[in-house]
C-alpha cells in the first residue's frame, strides 16, 4: 500500500487493461450515481419543506386580547403583517404625493429630527388660500402610518390654535382607551376624549393606529372602531334605503376592506361645543352634498383673513373621492391596491406595509390590469398631470375672487353683492380644496376631480359677477343647483 | 488508485456502482410516490394544485364558469396526444425548477407559447362563434393581429384577485 513499496511481479488474479476500462466506468458511475441520489434526496427535502409550509397558517404564542394595543405583542403571532407594517416608517416619493426625509434641526417644541417637505413652499399660493387658519403656518406632505402621533403632536398647527383631543381619534391607537375610558362603552368614551384638550387626551394613548383599531382580536376578522364612521356610514345607507345599518354586522367582508381605512381617510368636522367627531355624510358623499350639508348646520371653520368669507378646509377625503371612481364601482377596496395580496411561502397575506400604489405596481395594479409597469405608471401619472393642470387653474380662479372681494370689502365694507360672493368663495375653496387635501392627485375619482374644480370655477365666475352686480348674470347658490341647471330635460 | 486493478478491487467498485444506482432509483421512486408523480399523468385538476402555488387558481377555478366542462388540461394542453405529453413535461419540468428555486414572478404570468395553447384550446370548443367574429385569419403574421378570446374573458377560468 505504501509508495515506496517495491514492484511486485503479476499474480494470477490480476486483470488485463481491458478490465480496468471496465472499473473506470463502473466507479464513473458510481460517482454519477451518488451524485443523483444527492440531487434527489436535495429534491424530497425541498418537497418536504414546501408541504409544511403549506401546512401551518400561524402559531398562536401569545393570547391577544381587546386591550392589547401594543402592535409588537401581536407581531408574535403575526410576524409576516407585523413586519411590514413597521415599514410605513419609509419615506419615498411619487410624482405628487409620498414625502421626503428632511433633516431638522429640532427645538423644545420640536423634537423631530426629520420631517416631510412643506407644502406651503412648494406652492405658496397655498398661504393665501387658507390665510387667517393654522393650515397657513404649517402644512406638510403626509408621512406614513408610523408619524401619525408625532407630526400632529409637533406640527407648528399645535402653537397656532391648540387643538381638542378629538384629533387623536385618527391619530393614535384608541379602541382600548375608548373602551377604558367608556367604562367598556365605545361611544362614552369617544365622548369623553373629544372633550378633553389635545395635551390631556394625549396621555391616554401611546401607539399609533395599530392591529386592535382594524381587527377582532379572537377572529382576526376587520371590524370598525371609530363610533364616528359608524354613525357617518349609517346615514349613507340610509339614503340607500337600508335602515338602521350596523356597519359591524351588516356589512360584507369585501366592503370591510374599505370601511376600516374610510374610518379616518375622510372629511369630518367638530360638532357643537362638545367638539364631537361628526362625518358630514346626511346629504351624501360627493363634496356638493357636503357643501349642502355644512351650509344646512350653518358651519364654517373659519373668516378668511384677507376676505372675511366664511370658509371650510377640507381635510382628506380620499374615502369619499374614491367612492365616486371606477374601482369603487368595480368593488375594489382600498386594500386591495393600498395593501395587496403577497405570497409568502404557501400564505397569502395582505401587505401591512400601507402604501402607494405606485410604489408597488406588480402587485397593486398588475393582478387585474395585465399591462406594463411603465404603461400603467404612464396612466396614472397622466390622470394626475390632468387633475393637477385643472387644480392650478381652479384654484387661481379661487384667488382672484378672493382679492376682488378684498380690495371690494375695503372700498366699501357693505358693497351689495359683496356677501354673494363671499358664498361663492366658499363654495369654490371648497371644492378646489376638497380635491387639492384628497391624496391621489385625482386618481382615485378623475371625473369626480374634474368635475368638482369645474364646478369651483363656476362659482369663481358666479361669485366676480355677484361683485360686478352683472345684469342677468346667475346667481350663486350651491354648486348642487348648478348641476341641475345644466341637467336636460327629460321627457 | 494503483496503476493495477485486481479482481477483487474491480468487484468492490462494481458493488459501490449498483448500491449507488440502488440507492439513486430507490431514493427516486419514493421521491415520485411522495410527490405524487403519477398523478400529473392524469386529468384530475387537484394534481396541478399538488404545490400550494397553485392552489388559488383551483380554488378559483372551482367558483369559475368553466368548472363544470373544462379541467386544466382541457384548456392548458393541446388538443392532440403528442401535444399533450411534450406539454405537459415542458410545463412539468420548468414549473418544477422555479417552484423549486423560488425565481418566479407573483402575480404569475403565463408564458406566450402557453397562451397560445390555451388560446388554442378557446377556439377548440367555440370554434363557430370565433370565426363569426375574428377578423384575423389564424395564421396571421402577427399574433397581436389576432383575437385574444381571454384579453376580454378573463373571468371564465379562475379569477384570482
Amino acid at each position: 500500500m505504501s509508495p515506496n513499496a517495491p514492484e511486485t511481479p503479476p499474480e494470477p488474479g490480476v486483470v488485463e487493461p481491458r478490465s480496468r476500462v471496465r472499473g473506470r466506468t463502473l466507479a464513473l458511475i458510481a460517482g454519477v450515481a451518488a451524485l443523483a441520489a444527492v440531487a434527489v434526496a436535495a429534491l424530497l427535502t425541498n418537497i418536504v419543506e414546501h408541504r409544511q409550509e403549506a401546512r401551518n397558517a400561524f402559531y398562536r404564542v401569545v393570547a391577544l386580547t381587546d386591550t392589547t394595543t401594543d402592535p409588537a405583542i401581536w407581531g408574535k403571532n403575526f410576524p409576516q403583517q407585523y413586519d411590514a407594517y413597521r415599514r410605513t416608517v419609509d419615506q419615498v416619493r411619487t410624482r405628487y404625493g409620498g414625502s421626503e426625509a428632511l433633516p431638522h434641526r429640532p427645538t423644545s417644541s420640536d423634537p423631530r429630527s426629520v420631517i416631510a417637505q412643506s407644502r406651503l413652499e412648494e406652492d405658496s399660493r397655498l398661504r393665501e388660500f387658507w390665510a387667517g387658519y393654522a393650515f397657513s403656518k404649517d402644512f406638510r406632505e403626509e408621512r406614513g402610518h408610523a408619524y401619525m402621533m408625532a407630526d400632529q403632536e409637533f406640527t407648528g398647527r399645535q402653537q397656532a390654535t391648540p387643538q381638542p383631543g378629538t384629533c387623536l381619534n385618527c391619530h393614535a391607537s384608541m379602541y382600548a382607551t375608548y373602551l377604558r375610558l367608556g367604562g367598556g362603552d365605545l361611544t362614552r368614551g369617544f365622548e369623553a376624549i373629544n372633550k378633553m384638550p389635545y395635551q390631556e387626551a394625549r396621555q391616554h394613548v401611546r401607539h399609533p393606529v395599530s392591529c386592535v383599531d382594524c381587527h377582532d382580536p379572537a377572529t382576526m376578522q376587520l371590524r370598525v372602531t371609530r363610533p364616528a364612521f359608524m354613525e357617518g356610514i349609517r346615514l349613507v345607507k340610509a339614503r340607500q334605503g337600508i335602515v338602521n345599518f350596523d356597519v359591524n354586522r351588516d356589512a360584507t367582508r369585501q366592503e370591510m376592506r374599505a370601511f376600516v381605512c374610510g374610518q379616518c381617510h375622510v372629511e369630518y368636522y367638530f360638532k357643537g361645543p362638545e367638539k364631537r367627531l361628526t362625518y358630514p355624510w346626511a346629504k351624501g358623499l360627493t363634496a356638493d352634498s357636503i357643501l349642502a350639508y355644512y351650509d344646512s348646520v350653518g358651519f364654517k371653520d373659519w373668516t378668511h383673513a384677507a376676505s372675511g368669507a366664511p370658509v371650510l378646509k377640507a381635510q382628506h377625503p380620499e374615502f369619499e373621492m374614491f367612492n365616486q371612481g371606477i374601482h369603487a364601482r368595480s368593488s375594489v377596496a382600498c386594500a386591495d391596491c393600498h395593501m395587496p395580496y403577497e405570497r409568502v411561502g404557501a400564505m397569502k397575506i395582505s401587505d401591512h406595509h400601507v402604501r402607494s400604489p405606485l410604489l408597488n405596481i406588480n402587485r397593486a395594479c398588475q393582478t387585474c390590469h395585465k399591462f406594463s409597469e411603465e404603461e400603467l405608471r404612464a396612466r396614472v401619472e397622466a390622470i394626475q398631470d390632468h387633475t393637477f393642470e385643472l387644480r392650478n387653474i381652479a384654484l387661481d380662479a379661487v384667488l382672484e375672487l378672493t382679492r376682488q372681494i378684498t380690495s371690494s370689502a375695503a372700498a366699501d365694507s357693505s358693497a351689495p353683492g359683496l356677501a354673494d360672493a363671499r358664498r361663492a368663495q366658499r363654495y369654490a375653496q371648497f371644492l378646489v380644496d376638497f380635491v387639492e387635501a384628497e391624496n391621489s392627485m385625482g386618481f382615485h375619482a378623475p371625473q369626480e376631480a374634474a368635475r368638482l374644480l369645474a364646478l369651483a370655477l363656476d362659482q369663481a365666475r358666479t361669485g366676480e359677477n355677484a361683485l360686478r352686480r352683472v345684469a342677468g348674470a346667475v346667481p350663486v347658490s350651491l354648486p348642487g343647483a348648478a348641476v341641475e341647471r345644466a341637467r336636460p330635460q327629460q321627457k | 488508485m494503483g496503476s493495477r486493478m485486481t479482481r477483487s478491487k474491480l468487484e468492490r467498485v462494481g458493488v459501490v456502482a449498483t448500491a449507488a444506482l440502488g440507492l439513486a432509483l430507490g431514493l427516486g421512486a419514493f421521491t415520485f410516490g411522495y410527490a405524487k408523480g403519477g398523478s400529473y399523468l392524469t386529468n384530475d385538476p387537484a394534481a396541478c394544485a399538488n404545490c400550494h402555488v397553485m392552489a388559488e387558481h383551483f380554488a378559483a377555478w372551482q367558483r369559475a364558469s368553466h368548472r363544470g366542462v373544462a379541467t386544466c388540461n382541457d384548456c392548458h394542453t393541446p388538443h392532440n396526444l403528442v401535444g399533450k405529453y411534450v406539454t405537459k413535461a415542458r410545463n412539468g419540468f420548468w414549473h418544477s425548477f422555479y417552484f423549486t428555486t423560488g425565481r418566479y414572478p407573483d402575480p404569475l404570468r403565463i408564458t406566450p407559447r402557453n397562451h397560445d395553447v390555451t388560446e388554442a384550446a378557446c377556439r377548440f370548443c367555440h370554434q363557430e362563434i370565433v370565426s363569426a367574429i375574428d377578423p384575423a385569419p389564424a395564421n396571421a403574421a402577427h399574433a397581436g393581429d389576432r383575437l385574444s378570446c381571454v384579453r376580454c374573458h378573463t373571468y371564465v377560468g379562475h379569477w384570482v384577485r
